[in-house]
C-alpha cells in the first residue's frame, strides 16, 4: 500500500518537475568529465583536434542539430496539447520519429567514421574517443527518451489539463538531450571550419 | 624514548619542524581548552545541580562574528608560513647538484652527475644543496624521506622535481610513499649523508661508469641528434648549445625556460612544443630510451653550453 | 496477530503492517526501506570491519608475516571499498534521513516513495557486485583506483569493482534527490526554512553534495573501466593519457564525499545535544550556515589531497588557502556545541556520550587536518599513517560515533522499545577508549615516517603499532556490544512512549514505533526548533 506523500496534485506536479530538474543537474555532473577532458585535450592538441574536426561529415551533423531541435519544438508542441487536453499522440510520434532518424544517420556517421578513429594516434585518437564516447552516452541518453515517448505514447488518453505531469516532465528531459547536442556540434564539427 | 623521535637531517627540516610544532602548541591548546570547557560545563550544569540556569542564551552576536573571524586570521597566518617554506622545496639554490632518480616496481635507482650509480640507496655529501629529478618507469611512485622532511612523486610521463640541503650525517630511512603494487612496502632503502671529503671519494670508487654528460655526448651521437641538430647538418634543426635554461619561444605563441621537463618532452614528444620558425618533423624517441638514457642525453644538453666565445 | 501484539494497547504501526519478507521488499513506505538500509549497512560494516582487524592483527609485528603482501594490499582495498561507499555515504541519509526526514516535517512519506525503495535495490545491486570481486579475488589498487596502476597494471578485478560503486553511486544520487524534493515540497504548514531541525539541514546540503558530486566519481570510474578495456589513452601516459587527470576527477567528487559523510553527523549532534542539555542550540542560524558553507567550499578544496603529485606550486596555494576556509564553518559548529552546554540541564544518557565523543573527537580530527592543509607540513604528512589518523578520528570518531548515537536516540522511535540504558553507556565509553588507543598513535607513527598501506615497517614503530591494534581489539568489542543489546531489546526491551527524552522536533508527537502514515492529523509548526523550556 502506498500512502501518497501529496496533499494535492498541484503539489505532485511541483514536486515532480523539481525531481526533474534535480536530475538534470546531475545529468549536467555526469557529462561533466566529459567536457572537462575535451577542454584539456583540446588546450594541450589543438591542432590534432582541428583536423578531427575537418574529418567530421558536417552535412549530416547540421542535419542532425536541425531534426533535433525540431523535435524539441514538436516535444513542447506535446506538451502544449496535453495542457490543453487536445491529443498528444501525433506530437509524441513526430518527436520520436525525429529522434530515431537522428540515431539513424548518428550510427550511419559513427560507422564512416569508424576505419579513421582506428588508424589514429595521439592527439587524433583522443579526438575520436572523446567523440565516440560523448556522442554515445549522448545517444543512449536519446534512446531512453524514446522509451519514454513510447510510453507516454501508450498512456496517452491520460492527460489532460488536470493532469499532464508526465509529459511535461519528459519534455524537460527531452529538451535536455538537445541542449547536450547543440554543444556537442560546434565542439565536434565546427573547428576551424573558416579555414 | 628513540622511538618517538624523528631526525631533523636537513635545511627545510628543520623549518618544517618550527612550524609543525607551533602548531602542535596552537591546536592543543585549543584543543584542550574547549575540551576542558565541554567538561567544566558538565560537571557544572549536570542535571540536579543546584546552579543559576536562568536565560540561556540562543545567541551572541559579537561571540560569534568573533569567534569566525579570529580563526580565519589564524589560518591565513598559518597558511601564509606554511606556503613561503614550501616554496622552498621547489626553488633550488644556486649551484644545486642534480641526481637523477627513477622510480620502478619495486625499487629506486639513482644516477649522479659522474655516471655512479646506486639500487635503494643514495649517498649525499653534507651542506650540498641537491636537486633531484625524479621519473618512473611504470606506475606513481613516491620519494620519501622523513629525516629529511621531503617526498615527491614520481609520476609516468614528466619529470617531477625537489630541492632541500642535508644538513646532518647519518644514515635515513627511504620509503616509497605511494601505493604501486605488491611489493610497496618494500620500496625503500636509505639515503646516506657523508662529510664531503668522503662523499667525493665514495663517488670517484666502484665507479667505472663515463659521466652522464659524457654518456650522453655519446648517445647524441649515435642516436642521431647530431645529425639534424649539429652545426653542419642541412636539416633546419634548432641549435641546442646552452639550450638549458634558455627562454624559448613556441609556434603558437607560448613562451617557456627550457628545464629538464621540456627537454624530456621535446625527445619523447617532439609535436607536444613546437618551436616557433620550425617544421614539426622531429621523430620520437618514445621507446628507444631507457630513463637512464633519457638523463645522460639531458645532462650532455645541461652542459653543452657551446665553444668559448 | 500473534499475542503479544493483541495485549497491546498500542496502535496498529509500521512494523505490523505486513510480516511477511515480501510485504519488506516490496514496500514503499520510507520507514521500511530505512530498515532495510540499516540491515544491508550493518553486514557492510561488519564485513569492513572483518578486513581492518585483519590488517590490524598483520600490523601487530613489523614483519609481513600473517598475510601475504598481495592479501594486504586487497584487504586495505576492500576495507576502504565498502567502508566508505556502503557504509559511510548512505548510513546516516539512508538510514536515518529516510526514516526521520517525512516525519521530522509532518509529511507522510518521501516525495518519491517507489524511487526510494528503488534505491535500495540499486544499493544492494551495487552490493553484490562488489561482494562478487571479493569473492572472485579481491582488487588491490586501493579504494582511490590511482592510474596508471589500476588502468594498465593491476591484475585483480578492477572493473568488477567498479561496476559495484558506479551502480551504487545511483542509489546516493536518487537519496539524495528523493531527500531535497521531499524538504522543499512537503513540509508541513507553519514550518518554514527556519524552523527546521538541524538535522533536516545537514541531510539537504548533503543531498546537495550526492546530487551533484557523486555523478563524476560515476563518469570517472567509467573511464577508468574503458582504458582498462580497451587501452584508449586517457589517463595512462604510456597510452597519451594523464595520470593527474584521474587525480582532479577522482577528488573533485572524493573530497566532497567526505562532506557527505560527516554533515549528516553533525545534524544528529544537533538534536542529541540540546535534548539532553535541556535547551535550545546555541546560534541556530549560524549553525545552519555553517552547514550551507562547509557543503559549498568543500566543492573548492579538491587539491588538497594532490600537493605533492606534481600539480603546479601555485594551484597548491590556492587549495591550501581554500582548505583553511572550510575549516572554519567546521569550527563554528564546534564552539556552538560546546555553548549549547551553557546553563544547561544536562543527563548523560548513551546517546548523550555518543554526541560528546562526537564534538571531541571531530575536534581533534579537524585540528589535524589544519596540519595537512599546511602545505610544507604536508609534504612530510602527506600518504602516511598521520592521514589515516586524521580521517578516522573524523569518520570513526566523528561519523560513526555519531550514527551509533542517532540509532540509540532513535531507537524508541524506530522500534519502540528502549534499550538497556546501562549497556548503552559501557559501549558508548568502550567505543570511545578503544577509539582512542587504536588511532592516537597513528598521529604519531605518521609524523615519525611511517608511510600508508605498509603491511610491514620499519622495527622502531612496533610499540605504537602494538598500542593501535590493542585499542582495535577493544574497539571491536565496543561495536559487537549495540549489535548484540539492540538485537535483544526488539524481544525483551522495555516498551517505549511516543516521547520517551521529552524531546522536541514532530517525530516526536507521533506514536513510537509511527503508524504507517506517520500522523494521524497534519502537524501544524508554530513554535522554533529545540525549544526545551528552561530547568530550574
Amino acid at each position: 500500500m502506498t500512502t501518497s506523500p501529496f496533499d494535492s496534485a498541484l503539489e505532485r506536479r511541483e514536486a515532480s518537475l523539481l525531481g526533474m530538474w534535480a536530475f538534470l543537474a546531475t545529468e549536467l555532473m555526469f557529462f561533466g568529465p566529459l567536457f572537462f577532458g575535451y577542454v584539456h585535450a583540446r588546450i594541450a592538441q589543438g591542432d590534432a583536434f582541428v583536423a578531427g574536426s575537418h574529418h567530421m561529415h558536417i552535412v549530416l551533423g547540421t542535419l542532425n542539430t536541425a531534426i533535433l531541435m525540431t523535435s524539441s519544438l514538436t516535444m513542447a508542441l506535446a506538451v502544449r496539447a496535453a495542457r490543453d487536453t487536445r491529443p498528444v499522440r501525433t506530437w509524441l510520434a513526430l518527436t520520436a520519429l525525429l529522434g530515431l532518424v537522428f540515431l539513424g544517420i548518428k550510427a550511419s556517421e559513427w560507422l564512416m567514421e569508424l576505419g579513421e578513429a582506428a588508424n589514429a594516434s595521439g592527439g587524433e585518437a583522443r579526438f575520436y574517443f572523446l567523440y565516440y564516447a560523448m556522442t554515445g552516452l549522448h545517444a543512449v541518453h536519446l534512446t531512453i527518451g524514446l522509451g519514454v515517448l513510447a510510453w507516454l505514447w501508450v498512456h496517452a488518453r491520460r492527460f489532460s489539463a488536470a493532469y499532464h505531469m508526465p509529459v511535461e516532465v519528459t519534455g524537460l528531459y527531452w529538451h535536455f538531450v538537445d541542449i547536450v547536442w547543440v554543444f556537442l556540434y560546434p565542439m565536434f564539427y565546427l573547428l576551424e571550419r573558416y579555414r | 624514548m628513540k622511538f618517538l623521535f624523528l631526525p631533523a637531517a636537513s635545511d627545510i627540516a628543520q623549518r618544517v619542524d618550527l612550524l609543525f610544532y607551533t602548531l602542535v602548541a596552537l591546536t592543543g591548546m585549543v584543543a584542550i581548552a574547549i575540551i576542558t570547557l565541554m567538561i567544566v560545563f558538565c560537571v557544572r550544569y549536570r542535571a540536579g545541580a543546584q546552579v543559576d540556569r536562568r536565560n540561556p542564551p540562543v545567541g551572541l552576536r559579537w561571540l560569534e562574528y568573533g569567534w569566525t573571524f579570529t580563526p580565519l586570521v589564524i589560518f591565513l597566518a598559518i597558511f601564509c608560513w606554511a606556503a613561503v617554506v614550501y616554496a622552498h622545496f621547489y626553488a633550488p639554490a644556486p649551484g644545486a647538484m642534480t641526481v637523477f632518480v627513477v622510480g620502478k616496481q619495486w625499487m629506486w635507482k639513482a644516477e649522479h652527475a659522474n655516471g655512479r650509480r646506486e639500487i635503494d640507496e643514495l649517498h649525499l655529501p653534507l651542506g650540498q644543496p641537491v636537486r633531484l629529478v625524479l621519473s618512473t618507469e611504470d606506475v606513481i611512485h613516491s620519494f620519501y624521506v622523513p629525516a629529511f622532511r621531503i617526498k615527491q612523486d614520481a609520476v609516468p610521463g614528466r619529470y617531477t622535481t625537489i630541492s632541500f640541503t642535508p644538513t646532518r650525517e647519518g644514515e635515513y630511512w627511504l620509503h616509497c610513499a605511494e601505493y604501486c603494487g605488491t611489493d610497496h612496502a618494500r620500496m625503500g632503502g636509505r639515503v646516506v649523508v657523508m662529510a664531503p671529503a668522503a662523499f667525493a671519494t665514495w663517488l670517484e670508487r666502484g665507479n667505472s661508469n663515463a659521466s652522464l654528460a659524457a654518456l650522453g655526448f655519446e648517445l647524441f651521437r649515435r642516436k642521431g641528434c647530431s645529425g639534424c641538430h649539429a652545426a653542419g647538418s642541412t636539416v633546419h634543426a634548432p641549435d641546442l648549445a646552452g639550450v638549458y635554461g634558455r627562454v624559448v619561444h613556441l609556434q603558437d605563441g607560448r613562451t617557456l625556460v627550457a628545464d629538464e621537463g621540456y627537454l624530456r618532452d621535446s625527445i619523447l614528444l617532439p609535436k607536444k612544443d613546437v618551436v616557433a620558425g620550425y617544421a614539426p618533423i622531429m621523430p620520437s624517441f618514445q621507446g628507444q630510451l631507457d630513463e637512464g638514457e633519457l638523463a645522460a642525453l639531458i645532462t650532455y644538453l645541461k652542459e653543452n653550453r657551446g665553444p668559448e666565445k | 496477530m500473534d499475542q503479544k501484539n493483541r495485549d497491546s494497547p498500542y496502535l496498529p504501526n509500521y512494523l505490523t503492517e505486513g510480516f511477511t519478507l515480501r510485504s519488506w521488499l516490496t514496500t514503499n513506505d520510507h520507514k521500511r526501506i530505512a530498515i532495510l538500509y540499516m540491515v544491508a549497512i550493518t553486514a557492510f560494516f561488519f564485513l569492513g570491519g572483518a578486513a581492518a582487524t585483519l590488517m590490524r592483527l598483520e600490523l601487530a609485528t613489523p614483519a609481513g608475516d600473517v598475510v601475504s603482501a598481495e592479501t594486504y594490499n586487497k584487504l586495505f582495498t576492500i576495507h576502504g571499498v565498502v567502508m566508505v561507499w556502503f557504509f559511510l555515504i548512505p548510513s546516516i541519509p539512508a538510514v536515518l534521513g529516510n526514516f526521520l526526514v517525512p516525519l521530522m516535517i509532518g509529511a507522510r512519506d518521501m516525495a518519491f516513495p517507489r524511487l526510494n525503495l528503488t534505491s535500495w535495490y540499486i544499493y544492494v545491486l551495487g552490493g553484490i557486485f562488489t561482494v562478487a570481486a571479493l569473492i572472485a579475488g579481491g582488487v588491490d589498487t586501493g579504494w582511490t583506483f590511482y592510474t596508471p596502476y589500476s588502468t594498465t597494471f593491476s591484475n585483480s578485478n578492477v572493473i568488477l569493482v567498479i561496476v559495484g560503486v558506479f551502480i551504487t553511486g545511483f542509489s546516493s544520487i536518487l537519496t539524495g534527490l528523493n531527500i531535497i524534493v521531499t524538504v522543499h515540497k512537503l513540509r508541513a504548514p507553519g514550518l518554514t526554512w527556519f524552523r527546521l531541525p538541524l538535522f533536516i539541514w545537514a541531510n539537504y546540503a548533503t543531498s546537495l553534495i550526492l546530487l551533484l558530486a557523486t555523478p563524476v566519481l560515476a563518469m570517472t570510474l567509467t573511464l577508468v573501466a574503458l582504458e582498462r578495456l580497451l587501452h584508449i589513452g586517457i589517463f595512462d601516459p604510456a597510452l597519451g593519457g594523464d595520470p593527474l587527470l584521474f587525480q582532479h576527477l577522482f577528488w573533485f567528487y572524493s573530497h566532497p564525499a567526505v562532506y557527505i559523510m560527516v554533515l549528516p553527523a553533525m545534524g544528529v549532534a544537533s538534536e542529541i545535544i540540546p535534548c539532553f542539555a535541556r535547551r535550545p542550540v546555541f546560534g541556530y542560524r549560524f549553525m545552519a550556515y555553517a552547514i550551507l558553507g562547509i557543503a559549498s567550499i568543500g566543492f573548492l578544496v579538491w587539491g588538497h589531497h594532490m600537493f605533492v603529485s606534481g600539480q603546479s606550486m601555485y594551484a597548491g596555494m590556492v587549495f591550501s588557502m581554500l582548505s583553511f576556509m572550510v575549516a572554519i564553518p567546521s569550527a563554528i559548529k564546534v564552539f556552538n556545541w560546546t555553548a549549547t552546554l551553557y546553563k544547561g540541564s544536562i543527563t548523560f544518557s548513551a546517546p548523550m556520550l555518543y554526541a560528546l565523543g562526537f564534538v571531541g573527537l571531530f575536534l581533534i580530527g579537524g585540528l589535524t587536518g589544519l596540519f595537512l592543509a599546511s602545505l610544507a607540513l604536508d609534504v612530510h604528512l602527506t600518504d602516511t599513517y598521520f592521514v589515516i589518523a586524521h580521517f578516522h578520528y573524523i569518520m570513526v570518531g566523528g561519523s560513526v560515533m555519531a550514527y551509533l548515537g542517532a540509532i540509540h536516540f532513535w531507537w524508541p522511535k524506530i522500534s519502540g522499545r528502549m534499550y538497556p540504558e546501562i549497556m548503552g553507556r559501557i559501549a558508548a565509553l568502550t567505543i570511545f577508549f578503544g577509539f582512542n588507543l587504536t588511532f592516537f598513535p597513528q598521529y604519531l607513527l605518521g609524523w615519525l615516517g611511517m608511510p600508508r598501506r605498509y603491511h610491514e615497517y620499519p622495527p622502531e614503530f612496533t610499540l605504537l603499532n602494538l598500542f593501535s591494534s590493542a585499542g582495535a581489539a577493544v574497539l571491536a568489542v565496543g561495536y559487537l556490544l549495540p549489535l548484540c543489546y539492540l538485537s535483544w531489546s526488539l524481544f525483551f526491551g522495555r516498551r517505549a512512549g511516543a516521547n520517551p527524552w521529552g524531546a522536541t522536533g514532530l517525530e516526536w508527537q507521533t506514536s513510537s514505533p509511527p503508524p504507517p502514515h506517520n500522523f494521524e492529523h497534519e502537524p501544524h509548526v508554530t513554535r522554533m526548533p529545540y525549544d526545551y523550556q528552561p530547568v530550574r
